[in-house]
């Protein structure tokens, strides 16, 4: 007994003491990075020796960053947001937490690729695509992902309804061919026992495990496990000028919050120079969002990739979204 | 009752209800949202179908718990004490490894399906769903109650059943109803802990493609970034926690377990099984086999394929390494305000059950929701100490408070307060009756909750990825990251490590968690 209390004196003054060295204010830079560190964590060093600057991440799921930037409230450590998605943008925007970007970076990119309010900038694309395995033979990939409802599809198919490219891909048509057009692919595909999963890489394991033949993805799965394996049994199919092969935007932020400022504008543009777009586009098999940089000729070239000319970042449309992908039963 | 243990109970209670308080506070912030939330017939569903698996688990996880206990206790099953602990070792298992193992193995594409194939098995029954997340969870989880019922079997005084053997009653009669009503509080206490975990649970069922209420939860917070939805449906949780225990509670306080006669409990005879040896280790093997061996032979068979992660042994150790610090902290910390619950609890009055009642607010909720409480708190609160590992130990004790709760009620709950007050009659004060006659009695629960919160912890993932310092990576942190792509096999040597560290721990607690 005396022993276990003892111990127990010993270990909550370790505790207190640790306490002390755990805040980390050492960095100048902190970032919530909601992309992963096999992909970014290079970029991001180099960007820190580029711009001479010490950076601290904290890498995580993007929702729960971002619902962690709202509960901090205006007193996040963060400087800077990096999201998977246009989506968490848009929802730290519309609660005032994400700083107007300067003109000058805003304008590297295309309109439809930031803000409209000017609250994030997109860093680099990727591409919805159909994920396809050894059972499917190249007649019989469809012009368009519409076509997915068919009987030749029936039992075949999977998605992740969850996921927020998915989402935001189910919103992009909403926009562009209209509620009803989408709500009537959305009751097909699941009239057709297109199968649920948790999430892309799920989709793309039961393609390869031979449990589906075909699955709505985003383009780098694929490209990631051809990385591991150039014999990857799953390979990916841009359907062209289709509302499929959509281009979704991982993009940045800057905290209304940051008292680092200089240092976050640095870092932002430095991620839409060249030699930042050229990791992303060449390492990562990424769309470069900055005009000049070339595209990876494995992926479709952006002009055979429509522009649904939606603001992914709002939130009006995703919970519309939300709603609908409850009432066809896909969620 | 010295109101200084009630003071400390009443600061542990308001510190358990951080994540129910956080959820009021965010339910409050737009109450129509969150009413909406509530009464979508979705919402109705979802619950139902977490319910019916968490019983389900619960009842299956005891069926599997009560013979592995009296097997390992009160039997000459041979080789006992290590089938003890490697039927308790399950536990360190990650659910939702745990789940992607079982997919691996048993899965309509699994190993075991390309084993049978050329035999002529076509497709093995599919592990999705349902059926999926009930196995899977119920492997995982019994050990919860094993723990319980074999420290309870082991303290139990074998003069009741002498006495029922003695007045004619046949060995399976004293059985049913000697030995099996004294161990309802341990059996209630495990199944309540398993029950609440399914509840909790997010990693294995969303593998298994099993729709769930955590999954409305998960949706309403990444889908919507609706964080008043999403606390509505967290605050239904913490209401069907509370109305879970106070059934619990109801049931518990109408019989008494400890021991009236003199003198302490003579050790039991040991049941000799003779014939039936053999079925009750091909019993204790058939678990083993599922729940320890298969998951570890495939992590192994992961780890030699030597997939490449990038990972250097400088890295993982340090991980390790935090792992085990942060395990420790929790552990302790938790131990020592577990005790003061129990003691309230069980030899206290309303507040104690009020107290313990509030404890386990926090348990069914899953991970995130008590990570974003204490970021809401802490940096409006304890600023200074956001961010920090004293804040992730918190955020741990908060979260896994119950597990110790649990084991040390149960075995308070045998401790006779006759002991107790026959020494205060003595002349000894309550702290020295406490040092020298109930702490010894109870050693054995408050070790095994200490061992469960280590066990646990190490293994939490949402909270440590937001509350731990920037660069204080775990081995669940680790593994995170390995699998961003879903390549598990990548995440082989840190799962390894993981159960590595876990598993002494579980031996101290399937040994000495079980010894008075």
């Amino acid at each position: 007994m005396r022993r276990l209390l003892s111990f127990t004196a010993i270990a909550l003054a370790g505790a207190a003491l640790l306490a002390g060295c755990g805040g980390s204010d050492e960095g100048e830079l902190t970032i919530y990075s909601g992309r992963e560190e096999e992909l970014i964590g290079e970029l991001i060093d180099e960007v820190a020796e580029r711009e001479d600057i010490s950076i601290d991440v904290r890498y995580g799921e993007t929702p729960e960053l971002a619902a962690t930037i709202r509960e901090e409230g205006g007193n996040s450590p963060a400087d800077v947001f990096f999201s998977q998605d246009a989506g968490a943008l848009g929802a730290l925007a519309s609660e005032g937490l994400l700083a107007r970007l300067p003109a000058d970076v805003l304008e590297t990119v295309p309109a439809r690729y930031r803000a409209p309010d000017g609250a994030w900038v997109g860093t680099s694309g990727r591409a919805r695509i159909i994920a396809y395995g050894p059972d499917v033979r190249a007649s019989e990939l469809p012009a368009s992902v519409l076509e997915l409802t068919g009987p030749e599809w029936e039992d075949r198919l999977g998605w992740a309804p969850t996921n927020g490219s998915f989402q935001a891909f189910v919103t992009g048509m909403r926009v562009s061919l209209g509620e009803e057009r989408t709500r009537e692919w959305l009751e097909g595909m699941v009239a057709n026992g297109t199968q649920s999963y948790a999430d892309n890489s799920a989709i793309r394991d039961a393609i390869a495990a031979g449990e589906i033949d075909a699955g709505l993805i985003n383009h780098y799965y694929v490209a990631e496990a051809k990385k591991e394996d150039p014999d990857y049994p799953v390979d990916a199919y841009f359907p062209p000028n289709d509302i499929g092969s959509m281009i979704n935007v991982a993009g940045v932020g800057i905290l209304e919050s940051s008292e680092n400022r200089e240092e976050a504008l640095a870092f932002v543009r430095d991620l839409l120079t060249p030699p930042s777009q050229e990791y992303l586009a060449e390492g990562e098999l990424e769309y470069p969002l900055v005009p000049g940089v070339p595209v990876d000729p494995s992926l479709s070239p952006l002009s055979e990739i429509p522009d649904p000319g939606v603001d992914l970042s709002s939130i009006d449309d995703l919970e519309g979204t939300l709603k609908l992908l409850q009432e066809t039963g896909a969620l | 009752m010295p109101p200084g243990l009630v003071l400390a109970g009443a600061v542990i209670a308001a510190a358990a209800a951080v994540p129910a308080l956080y959820l009021a506070i965010a339910i409050a912030d737009n109450p129509p949202t969150a009413w909406e939330a509530i009464w979508r017939s979705r919402t109705a569903e979802m619950a139902v179908r977490s319910v019916l698996l968490a019983a389900a688990v619960a009842a299956s996880a005891t069926a599997l718990a009560l013979p592995l206990a009296w097997l390992t206790v009160r039997t000459d099953l041979p080789g006992r004490r290590l089938w003890a602990t490697l039927a308790t070792l399950p536990l360190v298992i990650p659910s939702y490894i745990g789940a992607y193992l079982f997919i691996a193995a048993l899965g309509p594409s699994g190993a075991l399906q390309d084993i049978l194939q050329p035999l002529g098995v076509e497709r093995l029954p599919s592990l999705y769903g349902f059926p999926g997340a009930w196995l899977v969870l119920t492997l995982f989880t019994y050990p919860l109650v094993l723990v319980m019922v074999r420290g309870a079997l082991a303290r139990l005084d074998p003069q009741l059943e002498e006495a029922a053997r003695g007045m004619g009653r046949s060995s399976a009669e004293v059985f049913r109803t000697v030995v099996v009503p004294q161990l309802y509080p341990a059996i209630g206490a495990g199944a309540l802990l398993v029950a609440l975990y399914v509840l909790s649970d997010f990693g294995a069922v969303s593998l298994l493609r099993f729709d769930s209420f955590t999954r409305e939860i998960y949706i309403s917070y990444t889908a919507s970034f609706d964080r008043t939805g999403a606390a509505a449906l967290g605050g239904l949780l913490v209401v069907l926690t509370v109305a879970i225990l106070y059934l619990y509670g109801r049931a518990r306080r109408r019989l008494d377990y400890h021991r009236i006669g003199p003198g302490p409990a003579r050790p039991p005879r040991a049941v000799a099984l003779g014939r039936w040896r053999w079925p009750a280790i091909a019993f204790c093997a058939v678990v083993v086999l599922l729940a320890l061996v298969l998951p570890v032979a495939v992590l192994v068979y992961w780890a030699t394929k030597g997939i490449s992660s990038g990972l250097e042994a400088s890295e993982l150790l340090a991980d390790a390494g935090h792992s085990l610090l942060a395990g420790s902290l929790a552990a302790v910390v938790t131990a020592a305000c577990a005790l003061v619950v129990a003691l309230l609890a069980v030899r206290g009055s309303r507040a104690g059950a009020m107290i313990e009642r509030v404890s386990y607010s926090g348990y069914a909720l899953p991970g995130i929701v008590i990570a974003l409480a204490l970021i809401y708190f802490g940096i409006r609160v304890a600023e200074p100490l956001y961010q920090t590992l004293a804040m992730l130990v918190f955020a741990l004790s908060v979260h896994y408070l119950p597990l110790a709760v649990g084991t040390s009620t149960a075995a308070l709950l045998q401790v006779s307060p006759r002991s107790e007050e026959a020494a205060r009659s003595l002349g000894r004060g309550p702290l020295s009756v406490f040092r020298t006659v109930t702490a010894p009695l109870i050693r054995g629960g408050l070790l095994a909750g200490a061992a469960l919160v280590f066990v646990y912890a190490v293994k939490e993932l949402p909270a440590t990825l937001l509350l731990a310092p920037i660069g204080f990576e775990t081995l669940a942190t680790e593994i995170w990251r390995q699998t961003e792509y879903g390549f598990f096999e990548a995440a082989a040597i840190p799962s390894l490590l993981l159960l590595l560290i876990s598993a002494p721990p579980l031996y101290l607690l399937s040994e000495k968690g079980v010894a008075t």
